[in-house]
């Protein structure tokens, strides 16, 4: 045995990977039957990055997430019924349907928020892990990034700038090998993009994403490192989605990847292989897993119906919070009334 | 009783930023060269407030404004420098896109309280395409408050403001006034955003000028005055949120409209107080608005072309008589 694996640390995880892949799967329906407008970005496929670096945090840590957010922010203990209410545009969603799937926000659970524009958290992560930083905290920031989002120029800046400043925050590298249709191996020469740690003078390390206890242990001694004052540390999670880039991807016909290689990464799938850990080392029976899987489509449904329930704001509702003053007449309108 | 003294414009926003540090302990300033002040505006602070709250920035405009906003959702207040204008284009994406639109996107549960200033804006002289800009129609059009103080009083008071607002707020300091000198109190005073100033009071035409050009439409005013035209002259300070109450007062006041501002025409600051004119005063109004603004060019290098494409007292002059027909 690898790792050494608690009841209470085999329950809590296998709850939270089946809830992010069941939440996912929930949304696909809702986006393609339009009671979720829009699209999504869905994280299937790479449900062990999130639980096991979240699982790593305390809930005074801070995580900044992308626009495939929604299995870090049901990892670091966003509640689903907000989060579809969110999704599904309504007024008591967790950004008052402001925002949607790509821009959720929970500062109290510390989510400091997903991000439409790929890298553009980096920087905002770094100034959140400065802030720490000046404030004596012991706390830390992770900083999600794909492998799309390492080229970004800004991504650069702000891992230079953690580096100087000798921040406490952890990039987290979700590699699922494409940015939409690219693969990562056109887009740099590096077979690890940890590697890219020695640039700015910090370490970094790859491992398997696709295994929820070596991301879990490995970022828990990172994490222990950071909250030590060690400075800022990449760590490349390699991964993979099944599912499109976007939910609509499907109707493209992009045909980027095989599904022979789909299938490969499927054989290796997070869930079901906890599950069998778990069930193999007898640390859990198929019994007692089948009924967590009964309580998370309970949940589930709760969430569904309460987001359905729940009123969609005013229209002119759109026209709050875009300043923290109110002044006469601002925000203008489009028109005369 | 207030004590004044007279001080140079950027002095002015030096001790507007030093007096509001020993007050909030949250505020941290960041920029490139800000230790030893290439600007002028951080001198000595460093040695004041220690290295924590006094950031030196690497060449890195868009981590810069990104680490501004990551710093202020956790409570604390950045206030960053750009050496110069255009340097915003390089953070862009972090003012507009993010900074700017957080508090929205997320509902109202996280705010930016951070101020830019943008120290050393417009053209210099001499500088060329790319360290002459103005870039603030481009910041307007994004949503993000803008302060541009005209004189060393509106300075302290306008930046103070800025530094206590919860939102982003840009403050641009015009080059061509910080060679300027005003009287300034000592004591902390705000200026609320959003309130209009007329800088001097006239019959005929509401010449809303903005930042440096106020001074150079209070001159025109003089000499305009020879000519017997009388020449209101409106500073709006902040350009948003703009003072739009005052601006229709002086409009119907005077019938008339010169917007003069050295940003670009094509949806310049302008090109927006001409159409709320246009809208709001259309009956009021005598004459057609006019607008004395920069050329749609980027400024050129060699003298006799910058001069040419730059808003200043001449146009401004050969602008308001030939509205009032006056040779």
């Amino acid at each position: 045995m690898k790792f050494k694996i608690s009841k209470k640390f085999a329950i809590e995880t296998y709850k939270k990977l089946k809830l992010c892949r069941r939440f996912e799967e929930k949304v696909i329906e809702l986006v393609n039957s339009n009671e979720i407008y829009g699209t999504t970005h869905e994280y299937v496929g790479e449900e062990a990055v999130a639980v096991g670096i979240c699982s790593a945090l305390e809930l005074q840590d801070f995580i900044m997430s992308t626009h495939r957010g929604h299995g870090h922010m049901i990892s670091k203990g966003a509640d689903i019924k907000f989060m579809f209410a969110e999704l599904m545009g309504r007024a008591n969603g967790y950004n008052c349907g402001k925002g949607g799937s790509m821009h959720i926000a929970e500062p109290a659970v510390g989510i400091l928020g997903a991000n439409g524009i790929v890298g553009a958290g980096m920087p905002i992560a770094v100034g959140a892990a400065l802030a720490l930083k000046i404030d004596n905290k012991k706390n830390i920031v992770v900083s999600f990034y794909g492998d799309g989002a390492a080229n970004q120029g800004v991504v650069h800046e702000s891992m230079n700038l953690a580096a100087i400043l000798k921040l406490p925050v952890l990039f987290v590298c979700e590699n699922n090998m494409y940015a939409v249709s690219t693969p990562a191996s056109y887009s740099s020469k590096l077979k690890n993009l940890s590697e890219r740690a020695g640039a700015y003078g910090f370490e970094g390390l790859s491992i398997d994403g696709m295994d929820v206890l070596e991301v879990y242990n490995t970022a828990k001694a990172l994490i222990k490192k950071i909250r030590s004052e060690s400075g800022p540390f990449i760590l490349e999670c390699k991964t993979y989605r099944y599912s499109g880039h976007f939910t609509a991807e499907p109707v493209l016909g992009l045909n980027y990847r095989s599904d022979e290689e789909i299938n490969l990464y499927k054989a290796k799938d997070p869930v079901i292989s906890f599950k069998n850990i778990l069930i193999n080392q007898k640390i859990c029976s198929a019994e007692e897993l089948d009924k967590i899987d009964i309580i998370i489509e309970n949940e589930l449904q709760d969430a569904v119906d309460f987001a359905r329930n729940s009123k969609f704001p005013e229209p002119g509702d759109a026209l709050k919070d875009m300043y923290s003053t109110d002044y006469e007449g601002i925000p203008q309108k489009g028109w005369k009334s | 009783m207030e004590k004044l003294r007279t001080l140079w414009y950027l002095r002015a926003v030096a001790e507007a930023l030093n007096q509001e540090m020993h007050r909030d302990s949250q505020i941290i300033v960041m920029g490139e060269d800000i230790r030893h002040s290439l600007r002028g505006i951080t001198k000595g602070f460093i040695d004041e407030f220690g290295p924590e709250r006094v950031i030196d920035m690497p060449i890195s405009e868009g981590a810069m404004v990104g680490a501004g906003t990551g710093a202020a959702l956790l409570g604390k207040r950045p206030v960053l420098e750009f050496q110069i204008s255009e340097f915003v284009f390089f953070a862009f994406d972090q003012l507009i896109d993010q900074a700017q639109k957080i508090r929205y996107m997320s509902g109202g549960k996280l705010s930016a309280p951070v101020t830019y200033l943008i120290a050393g804006a417009g053209a210099k002289g001499g500088m060329a395409g790319q360290h002459s800009d103005n870039p603030y129609p481009y910041i307007l059009h994004g949503g993000i408050k803008t302060i541009i103080p005209s004189t060393p009083y509106d300075a302290k008071g306008l930046v103070i403001s800025a530094i206590r607002d919860n939102d982003p707020v840009a403050v641009f300091l015009p080059i061509n006034i910080t060679g300027t000198k005003g009287e300034v109190p000592e004591d902390i005073y705000t200026i609320p955003l959003g309130q209009a100033e007329i800088k001097r009071h006239g019959e005929d035409i509401t010449v809303v000028a903005v930042g440096h050009l106020v001074n150079v439409a209070i001159k025109a005013a003089e000499k305009l005055e020879q000519s017997g035209i009388s020449i209101e002259v409106f500073d709006p300070r902040t350009l948003l949120p703009l003072d739009k109450k005052l601006l229709k007062e002086s409009v119907s006041k005077t019938g008339r409209l010169l917007v003069i501002d050295d940003s670009n025409r094509m949806c310049g600051f302008a090109a927006e107080v001409s159409a709320f004119a246009a809208e709001e005063c259309f009956e009021i109004l005598k004459a057609p608005i006019v607008r004395v603004t920069r050329a749609d060019v980027p400024v050129p290098f060699s003298r006799v072309m910058e001069n040419y494409v730059l808003p200043d007292e001449e146009k401004l002059i050969n602008a308001a008589k030939k509205m009032l027909k006056i040779k």
